[in-house]
């Protein structure tokens, strides 16, 4: 191995059915920043199988020194065992310093059972990424007790320095056509493949499932809905701005909307650039599960919910009257725009 | 069928306060509870243990209070308990933290599944449970909304992904996360509380199961904290009434410039 592979940034790459998730691009803009100021080179990782070389070639034109990729149809969907065994071998032979990952199903899987293989520290949902001046060491700051506080840690003594980040929390770096790297295709040593667990295939239930994880705008909705249909407000409004459709704990509870759409403690955890909640009062165990977001707009016939505090835009007023104007002011703004 | 739940105390979420001076979390005075997503582990373990036989055996790590814990745990139906606790484990990262409790898996016997909460509502970080599977080398299999059924030593469940619940199977040995939407936990009955407040929990220290010094406490945590911060609630948030047609007009137009400016609007 050349040495200046060595101490490398390495972010983790997703795919699904042969395409990246956006992710592998949000983590790049991360990682070259890290990298840059580590003054080493900047590397995303792909195990998985049926992605292009187009594919690949944009992870290097959006930040990427080099890629490693190791494709096989055994590699298809995730299976912690294998992708752990597959991501322990590479870190053991390239030794990277700093290894990121996205707050996914998968990285949320993958990178604690990996650390502790090689062992070393990981820190989860980390919402800031440093260079700590004069160490190198990589500083790792996260939201814990339900947002309360911001946790800075490190991992001095021990490589990588393991981290995941939450999804949407940064923006790909603006595709560049002049630069140049190198794909390293590594073949799959079947002796990685774990057999112990198979995926059987995906059932889908909703329409609205554009992933709360993913969005940039996602429109909640709560008790102060009153009543299921009156949730088809939330998911029509979603639909408008492109939205995820999420729901406080009440509104799953009542059958409003399925748990897959739940926010908060014993649910999702979503930052996106804005979060509306329609008919939320706020309680700690939802505010926990959107602390993050970028923007809070909170709409509530009730001047004390709690969520008003919280939120940089609070209207005070009935959601079925203030969001059917929105829709006909969005409707107006669309007409003029299209002639 | 042998279940293991590892379970956590952890501070009652409505109260946690924080000190403004220093920054950390008062831990004094406050009420504790069982994990709250731990529960959902703990039924989808009763519930199979119901339809297989076998035994539920909960474990935790922490004070000697959070026998507590435990408590309420067999009062819900759990066959049998264990603690860890030594001064020596505390301040442990999940790294450190998943070690001990693998060692308590081994200790308290054979065991086939090992049923975990998504994550703690306090650390929040999801890590302790696929570490633990690590550790003792046994497939991990997370966000786990059904457990479907369990045949010829394969466990066949869904799991709740970003494409959509995702089918999947694996042997036993195994570790599972689950998620709320698994089972409805029940609540504890007369006779389970009854049986709790008999049953004696055997507390174990590092010693009696066999921990490396290397691998616990905060020495052995390859993390460190290096400060705590607590942001600023305040967001500086205008507040607009709309009341009448000119104001919820006035609403809607601040709704739609705010996705504007953000560069949203399709």
């Amino acid at each position: 191995m050349r040495k200046e592979m060595q101490n490398e940034v390495w972010t983790l790459a997703e795919q699904f059915d042969g395409k990246l998730k956006a992710v592998s691009y949000e983590l790049l803009s991360r990682g070259r920043s890290l990298a840059d100021k580590l003054g080493t080179s900047l590397t995303s990782v792909l195990i998985g199988d049926g992605v292009s070389d187009q594919d690949l070639e944009a992870l290097i034109r959006q930040g990427a020194d080099r890629v490693y990729v190791v494709q096989s149809p055994e590699l298809k969907y995730f299976v912690c065992e294998t992708y752990g065994r597959i991501l322990e071998n590479l870190i053991k032979e390239y030794r990277p310093s700093v290894l990121l990952a996205a707050a996914t199903s998968m990285g949320r899987t993958l990178m604690p059972y990996t650390a502790v293989k090689i062992p070393t520290g990981l820190t989860a949902d980390c919402t800031e990424l440093d260079i700590e001046e004069g160490t190198g060491n990589l500083l790792q700051t996260r939201p814990a007790i339900g947002g309360n506080i911001m946790a800075t840690i490190k991992t001095p003594d021990h490589r990588p320095q393991m981290a995941t980040v939450r999804p949407k929390s940064s923006r790909p770096l603006p595709a560049d056509a002049s630069r140049r790297g190198d794909i390293l295709r590594i073949p799959l040593d079947k002796a990685l493949v774990d057999a112990r667990t198979q995926v059987r295939g995906y059932r889908h239930e909703d329409s609205d499932t554009l992933g709360l994880d993913e969005a940039d705008i996602v429109v909640a909705g709560g008790r102060g809905l009153k009543k299921a249909e009156n949730f088809n407000l939330i998911r029509s409004l979603a639909g408008r701005l492109d939205a995820a459709v999420g729901a406080s704990r009440d509104a799953v509870d009542r059958g409003w909307a399925s748990y897959p759409h739940q926010i908060g403690l014993s649910g999702k955890t979503v930052s996106p650039k804005i979060y509306v909640g329609i008919g939320i009062s706020g309680a700690i165990q939802h505010l926990a599960g959107i602390k993050t977001s970028e923007t809070i707009v909170s709409i509530n016939s009730d001047p004390d919910a709690t969520l008003h505090k919280l939120a940089d835009l609070a209207i005070v007023g009935d959601a079925f009257q203030v969001i059917p104007e929105i829709q006909r002011r969005l409707d107006e703004k669309r007409r003029v725009k299209h002639g | 069928m042998n279940i293991v739940v590892p379970i956590k105390q952890v501070p009652e979420s409505s109260n946690v306060k924080m000190d403004p001076e220093t920054g950390t979390v008062i831990r004094k005075g406050i009420e504790t509870v069982v994990n709250p997503l731990d529960l959902y582990a703990l039924e989808a373990s009763l519930r199979l243990r119901e339809q297989h036989g076998g035994t539920v055996t909960v474990i935790s790590m922490g004070p000697p209070q959070a026998t507590r814990a435990l408590k309420e745990a067999v009062a819900m139906g759990c066959d049998a308990a264990a603690l860890l606790s030594d001064r020596r484990v505390g301040g442990s990262d999940t790294c450190a933290t998943s070690y001990a409790l693998a060692q308590m898996i081994k200790t308290v016997g054979k065991y086939d599944v090992i049923i975990c909460g998504e994550r703690a509502t306090d650390g929040d970080t999801a890590q302790v449970g696929p570490g633990i599977a690590s550790w003792l080398d046994v497939p991990a299999v997370t966000y786990v909304s059904k457990i479907e059924e369990i045949e010829d030593g394969r466990v066949l469940m869904e799991r709740l992904v970003e494409e959509g619940y995702q089918q999947i199977s694996t042997s036993i040995p195994c570790l599972v996360t689950v998620v709320k939407e698994v089972a409805t936990p029940r609540l504890p009955t007369l006779k389970g509380k009854i049986r709790s407040m008999e049953l004696n929990i055997p507390v174990y220290s590092a010693d009696d199961i066999a921990l490396d010094p290397k691998y616990i406490g905060l020495k052995g945590s390859p993390t460190k904290v290096v400060r705590i911060d607590t942001p600023k609630v305040t967001r500086g948030g205008r507040t607009i009434a709309a009341q009448d047609d000119v104001s919820i007009e006035a609403a809607a137009d601040e709704f739609i410039d705010l996705i504007e400016k953000k560069g949203l609007l399709q």
